[in-house]
């Protein structure tokens, strides 16, 4: 995004999931020329789109050393109370403009944010419990609110689902893939440029020191659930808007493990202090291509969870090795060189 | 006292060379450790002396020369290589199980078994009784080692060496976090073990540990033998022009003209000593040292004035105005500056780059629109970098690949900016080598020269008399006295003597 080059030069292992994912990409086509059908490129191009903006979510939190597992029915929750607001069968008997019921639902998701940055920071409750208990009761507030009915917007609509997801920019990106792009840029400058940003660093590499320098680190690690749960909001308006309907008890089921799937990939650690938004982009992009190549080349639908995870594992690990062998190649400086070095042939024989 | 120069050679070095990438650590050291000595090793940070002794420990390999035991050349490919050979080595940071128990962490990874997979908990409770016995501390196999003092802890790991029938202890700065009363029972049982035969290396800063203890001193400079001392021949000055490869210009204190009162302290009251009031005073232009055992209040003191932790009452004046701090972010705006004592975890971010470091306090500052101004942030950190010698090709490094004495004058460099008026320093150069200790030194000068007050924490008496206009004493939670610089007990045994509870 900003200064890709120094992104790349500061952040080596992101030419890693870069790699991987132009690999995959590359031997996919080969294997089945229609993968690279403009078609199919801007139907893999509009899953990437909705499926990264979770991933830049979730990276916000993990970069504070948190996790959020509540996105997927954050999801369902949203996702179901759009097409309720939009037809007034939710809270109000009228039907509600179009900005007032986005406004809302990212205002009710601001507010999960905050409640979750409050419990984690204010309570010293562990995220993962704290969000996990989230992953419930969202998704049980989506069911009572939807009823367990199916909510769609039916043939209504249809300028807001093409402005937002479906409309295909030069006839060929589709507009989710730009909101994504867009939300990208912005949370690469916040990220990077901003003072937020780094202090969010800050606090991901070291609490306590960032804390030492009068930092108030609870508000940033609230501020970073708050963004996490704003975009998870957000992309659920997104897919409902791309699925014309959305079923409470199923809808965004594991969306959460996608999310952190390709902030992981894409270089974000999960103890924190590290990840880059350019990173995170092809991260998720990665898991997305995966799983089209899967079904592109062919692998039963039963085995498909199979394959993803095994391939995810694999760039984990790839990824993995390369940070070993690029932390053994800055050892020099710091004295403190790995164990087990290449041993001595000559005079250390009894 | 001196060992017998002819009594039994148990572990050589011969020439050995170790290179990290393309940095040499060593290059051609030798050293030979004898049965009942006590050696210490010491040098500059980056002198090769933890390399050197994880080279004869097992931990890495030497990429050239010789390490013989008893005269017979061997071959250390691991630590438990180098336990067999009797060979121990103690972690500056200990390596010690905290869920675990006394006797557990003894024998881990030995543990005697009875019926096949099952440990026996009896014979490791009687055998780390024994070992606890010999090396009379008082507390049982059972106690879990979380709730060990840091001297405690070091025992432990004393104990389990000599559990493993280690004929050589090696330490790398055993004393570094020892309160003075835990250095005291540590030198006497190695000298105990000296007494029994066993060669006790370690490395330490401290000079009048080593005046006080070591048979020798083996002294490195850039990764190269610089020297060796016998005992008759350690004294301070001729460590240090061996360390250093020059005589050292001794700080001398200037002596500042104190000006109006910037900070005080009335009753106030911190959370582990809630009964005991503090009250003091900083003027500007002084150094107040703060002495003391560790444990005695000091640390929780600067902690909560800088509003780390919540003080339980009492009023904090800057300036004769009342200030009321209840985060670091407060203290900051009052004018004060706090350099913490534990570097790593506290002061510095050691995987953010200098440059980022060194901006971290009050960021606003680098700011337009809420957009950081990199190119101010880089200017300012090449200024720290000349202003404070911090030894670096780069400041956009990571501050873990400093040593050290650099990694301190980063967190010196953040605050600098902000011009503070009130220096909180706790240990401000432990574990830190004589060369950086003394630009340190030179640091606190020139901000009383500019008109600050510093408030120096430190467990090194030497220390705090150099370095003091004032040394406030404090024991058990409350300030025991205060000494002042022509005060006829401003020596180490009249601050000693209030520490401890002594009139």
């Amino acid at each position: 995004m900003l200064s890709l080059k120094n992104t790349l030069k500061e952040n080596p292992k992101l030419l890693v999931i870069f790699g991987l994912l132009a690999l995959l990409f590359t031997v996919t086509s080969l294997l089945q020329p229609s993968f690279r059908d403009p078609a199919t490129l801007t139907n893999t191009m509009r899953w990437i789109g909705l499926y990264g903006i979770i991933s830049i979510g979730v990276a916000f939190v993990i970069i504070t050393g948190g996790i959020d597992l509540s996105i997927g029915s954050l999801i369902a929750l949203s996702g179901v109370m759009l097409p309720m607001l939009l037809k007034g069968d939710i809270f109000f008997s009228e039907p509600l403009p179009v900005p007032l019921a986005f406004g809302l639902v990212l205002l009710i998701s601001l507010g999960i944010g905050l409640f979750h940055g409050v419990l984690v920071t204010k309570l010293g409750l562990q995220p993962f419990l704290v969000t996990l208990c989230g992953l419930f009761i969202y998704r049980g507030l989506a069911r009572a609110a939807g009823n367990d009915q199916t909510q769609g917007f039916g043939g209504d609509f249809s300028g807001l689902k093409n402005a937002l997801v479906k409309e295909k920019l030069f006839d060929f990106i589709p507009m989710s893939f730009v909101v994504l792009i867009i939300i990208g840029v912005i949370a690469a400058v916040v990220l990077n440029k901003t003072v937020f940003g780094r202090y969010l660093l800050a606090v991901g590499h070291n609490e306590e020191a960032a804390k030492f320098s009068g930092i108030k680190t609870d508000r940033v690690k609230i501020a970073a659930y708050m963004i996490c749960s704003l975009l998870g909001g957000f992309a659920g308006m997104l897919f409902v808007l791309d699925t014309n309907g959305a079923t409470p008890s199923s809808f965004g089921n594991f969306y959460e493990l996608y999310a952190i799937a390709g902030a992981v990939l894409g270089g974000c650690s999960l103890r924190g202090g590290e990840g880059a938004i350019f990173g995170v982009i092809c991260g998720a992009a990665l898991v997305q291509v995966a799983e089209k190549a899967v079904f592109f080349l062919g692998v039963e639908e039963k085995s498909k969870f199979t394959v993803i995870g095994i391939f995810i594992l694999a760039g984990v690990i790839a990824d993995e090795l390369f940070r070993r062998v690029n932390e053994k190649r800055m050892a020099g400086g710091g004295g403190t060189g790995p164990p087990g070095d290449s041993p001595d042939p000559a005079g250390s024989e009894a | 006292m001196a060992a017998d120069p002819d009594s039994q050679l148990l572990l050589e070095a011969r020439a050995i060379s170790k290179r990290f990438g393309g940095v040499r650590a060593l290059e051609g050291v030798s050293a030979s450790f004898r049965a009942g000595e006590v050696v210490a090793v010491m040098g500059e940070n980056g002198a090769g002396k933890s390399t050197l002794m994880k080279c004869l420990a097992g931990v890495h390999q030497p990429n050239a020369g010789e390490v013989a035991v008893d005269g017979n050349l061997v071959s250390i490919p691991d630590v438990r290589a180098a336990e067999k050979l009797g060979i121990a080595f103690i972690h500056q940071e200990l390596n010690l199980a905290e869920n675990l128990n006394i006797g557990a962490n003894v024998f881990l990874g030995r543990e005697p078994r009875k019926f096949g997979p099952f440990f026996d908990r009896r014979e490791i409770r009687l055998r780390t009784q024994g070992l606890l016995d010999a090396l009379e501390l008082d507390v049982t196999p059972d106690t879990p080692v979380r709730n060990l003092s840091i001297g405690h802890r070091q025992m432990v790991e004393i104990a389990k060496a000599l559990s493993q029938k280690a004929r050589i202890l090696i330490m790398d700065e055993p004393t570094s976090s020892l309160s003075l009363h835990e250095t005291r029972i540590l030198f006497r049982l190695v000298k105990k073990l000296r007494e029994e035969g066993m060669c006790i290396v370690f490395i330490s800063h401290r000079m009048a540990e080593v005046e006080e203890i070591a048979d020798r001193v083996i002294v490195l400079k850039d990764g190269r033998n610089s020297g060796e001392l016998g005992r008759e021949e350690i004294n301070r000055d001729r460590i240090v022009s061996l360390m250093v490869g020059r005589e050292l210009v001794a700080h001398e204190k200037t002596v500042a003209k104190t000006g109006e009162v910037l900070l005080e302290v009335r009753g106030l009251r911190v959370a582990r000593f809630p009964d005991v009031p503090i009250s003091f005073e900083l003027r500007a232009g002084e150094v107040v040292g703060m002495a003391g055992l560790v444990g005695a209040g000091r640390t929780e003191v600067a902690r909560a004035l800088f509003g780390i932790d919540r003080s339980l009452g009492g009023e904090v004046r800057v300036k004769g105005e009342e200030v009321s701090i209840k985060h670091p972010r407060d203290a900051i705006r009052a004018g004060m500056a706090l350099v913490p004592e534990d570097r790593k975890a506290q002061g510095a971010i050691l995987n953010l780059a200098i440059r980022d470091n060194v901006a971290m306090v009050g960021m606003d500052r680098w700011q337009r629109a809420g957009l950081v101004r990199d190119r101010q942030i880089d200017q300012r950190a090449e200024e720290a970098r000349e202003s404070l010698r911090i030894r670096t090709p780069d400041t956009r490094q990571q501050v873990s690949m400093l040593s050290g004495g650099n990694q301190q004058k980063v967190v010196l460099a953040k605050w600098m900016p902000l011009r503070p008026r009130i220096f909180l320093l706790d240990e401000p150069t432990r574990g830190i080598d004589v060369g950086s200790k003394s630009e340190i030194y030179e640091v606190i000068d020139q901000m009383t020269a500019e008109g600050a007050a510093v408030l120096a924490i430190s467990s090194e008496l030497e220390e705090v008399l150099r370095i003091s206009d004032r040394v406030i004493v404090m024991h058990e939670g409350r300030i025991a006295g205060q000494v002042a610089r022509d005060d006829p007990h401003f020596s180490e045994e009249g601050i000693m003597q209030l520490a401890t509870g002594g009139e």
